[in-house]
């Protein structure tokens, strides 16, 4: 049997300056996240101190005015929704696809490593620059007959697609790459074809994961004004667009307008309209984190 | 025994990239009877096992030299459809991989995929009774395959392989991750199909090996780390008076 006997040499563990120390790091973290709520706190105290004795249900139903009294955010609600649903039907189907191919079919290779870096890239693009894109390509290219397109909510949800169809490809990539490969694996054997294995079994498993990441998206699709702004949306419409050919504004728009004005009592107007506008992002946040953890409790049992 | 064969395996060599994962296999496998391949773990069983239904196709890098005939036509010819092959010859994995589904959709995924026309309800039933589930499940046929235990989910699969009426089952060491009264479940379900079906299993468990099969082949790596069959005979043989000198030591635990 070995002996080991101590090295020379002291300990002085000096407690109470790693207390000090230890005490003093706490604070600074605890700082460091009361700036983010606080400053959060303010802005919706804020915001719901000025807006809140303009919000009723003439604002949601008038539309805008010289009076302030008289003004509402009608066109823009009805615009923004218009909007969304318009810009979900475009990227949805587009954004899936793209994923479904670049998860189950594409070869893992140089190629599609550019495209796969590429495409987070696309979604840290600055929106005005989508917003340019937009402007030069739908607008005034392939609007230039005026029959097409053209300053229509059709250009302005192409747009929008092409912003957030980074986000929704990447989303719906990491859902179809948190399918278990036992599941795959399992449905090749009952002699299915790829295709079969990617309806039955890979696309239900992963819907709820491609949903969250779509109405995140979407939240972020809506509350975007600079896109918009370039493809020029009204700012003062006294009529809710019919279809997808005709002219349209959007929440983010009509506050920044009404910021913009000097009357005092506009700014009110654009508070109550802040409120409308985070209520549906709220809403639509609320709602991914609910199906999120459904499925999520759902898949554990 | 006097069963005719329904695989017959000549010079079969399995890569994995540059790798040979399993080399020169020659093996006929009789038919309505159960073969179990043993041996240490790494020596290409599964791999080996993988190649008969055509699975190995679906790893990126894997590549089948040889013949594999499948009541007399090479599975691996190259107007032989894969998905024709897996689904006369099914599966069973080492984990119990039911779907997200419910009980019956589990069951009627296969039969769907299949172009079944039938009784849907009669079809998903026979196959519950003939993996000897039905009277665990017949009230819940809609609950989650998830619900069920890791011996029930196992038997679902089993279930589920049987639904689309194939002629063998290939078994990945069905029962390695359930508890002993779960795969004795499984083993007397495996002595039940081979009336009707061919069974092929692969296990670790030399007694349920000895259990369950008819015949026994035994698998081994050689120094590059390639699987080789060693022998394979009638289980009775291969347990009591192996002609191969590893085979014993493996089979009486005296094994490096």
């Amino acid at each position: 049997m070995n002996e080991y006997k101590p090295v020379a040499g002291s300990v002085s563990p000096n407690r109470k300056r790693r207390k000090i120390i230890g005490t003093s790091v706490y604070f600074v973290f605890l700082i460091s996240t009361l700036v983010g709520i606080v400053s959060l706190g303010v802005l919706i105290f804020d915001v719901l101190d000025k807006g809140i004795p303009w919000l009723n249900w003439q604002f949601l139903t008038d539309y805008p005015s010289r009076k302030p009294e008289e003004a509402g955010l009608y066109s823009a609600l009805i615009g923004t929704i218009w909007l969304m649903f318009m810009t979900a039907l475009l990227t949805v189907p587009i954004g899936v696809g793209a994923a479904i191919y670049l998860e189950e079919y594409a070869p893992r290779n140089f190629f599609t490593k550019v495209i796969e870096i590429n495409v987070s890239n696309l979604a840290g693009v600055p929106s005005i620059v989508y917003g340019l894109l937009g402007m030069s390509l739908f607008v005034y290219y392939l609007g230039s007959s005026e029959q097409f397109l053209g300053r229509t909510l059709l250009a302005g949800a192409l747009t929008l697609a092409l912003l957030v169809l980074p986000i929704v490809i990447m989303a719906s990539r990491e859902a179809i790459r948190a399918v278990p490969d036992s599941y795959r694996q399992g449905a090749y054997a009952m002699g299915a074809d790829k295709w079969q294995v990617i309806k039955g079994v890979v696309l239900p498993s992963a819907l709820p994961g491609i949903l969250t990441g779509t109405i995140l998206a979407m939240s972020r699709a809506i509350g975007e004004a600079a896109p918009v702004i370039a493809i020029s949306a009204l700012v003062y419409m006294t009529f809710i667009p019919a279809h997808p050919m005709e002219r349209f504004t959007v929440l983010p728009i009509q506050i920044y307008n009404w910021v913009a004005r000097p009357q005092e009592e506009f700014r009110g107007l654009a508070a109550a309209g802040i409120i409308v506008l985070l209520a549906i992002l709220l809403t639509m946040n609320a709602i991914a984190v609910v199906l999120r953890n459904k499925y999520q409790t759902r898949s554990e049992e | 025994m006097g069963n005719s064969t329904v695989f017959n395996v000549r010079g079969l060599n399995v890569y994995y990239g540059d790798f040979l994962a399993v080399k020169d296999v020659d093996m006929d496998i009789k038919k309505e009877s159960v073969t179990a391949l043993i041996g240490p773990s790494g020596c290409g069983k599964s791999t080996y096992l993988r190649c008969l239904n055509r699975m190995n196709d679906l790893i990126i890098g894997a590549s089948v030299k040889g013949q594999v005939s499948f009541e007399n036509r090479n599975i691996y010819d190259s107007n032989v459809d894969a998905t024709e092959v897996r689904s006369r010859i099914g599966m069973v994995f080492q984990k119990p991989n039911p779907f997200p589904k419910s009980i019956y959709r589990n069951i009627a995924f296969g039969l769907k995929v299949n172009g079944f026309t039938g009784d849907m309800d009669e079809a998903v039933e026979r196959s519950l009774k003939q993996a000897a589930l039905w009277d665990e499940v017949k009230d819940r046929l809609n609950d989650s395959a998830f619900a069920l235990s890791g011996g029930q989910q196992q038997r679902l699969c089993i279930a589920r392989a049987l639904a689309i009426q194939p002629e063998v089952i290939l078994m990945d060491e069905p029962a390695s991750a359930l508890d002993p009264i779960a795969t004795l479940a499984i083993e007397d379900l495996v002595r039940e199909l081979k009336v009707n079906y061919t069974i092929v299993i692969v296990t670790h468990n030399m007694q349920q090996a000895a259990r369950v099969s008819d015949e026994t082949a035994f698998f081994m790596v050689d120094k590059d780390r390639s699987g080789y069959l060693v022998e394979h005979d009638d289980t009775q043989k291969i347990f009591t008076n192996p002609t191969n000198q590893r085979t014993e030591e493996y089979i009486t635990g005296r094994f490096s």
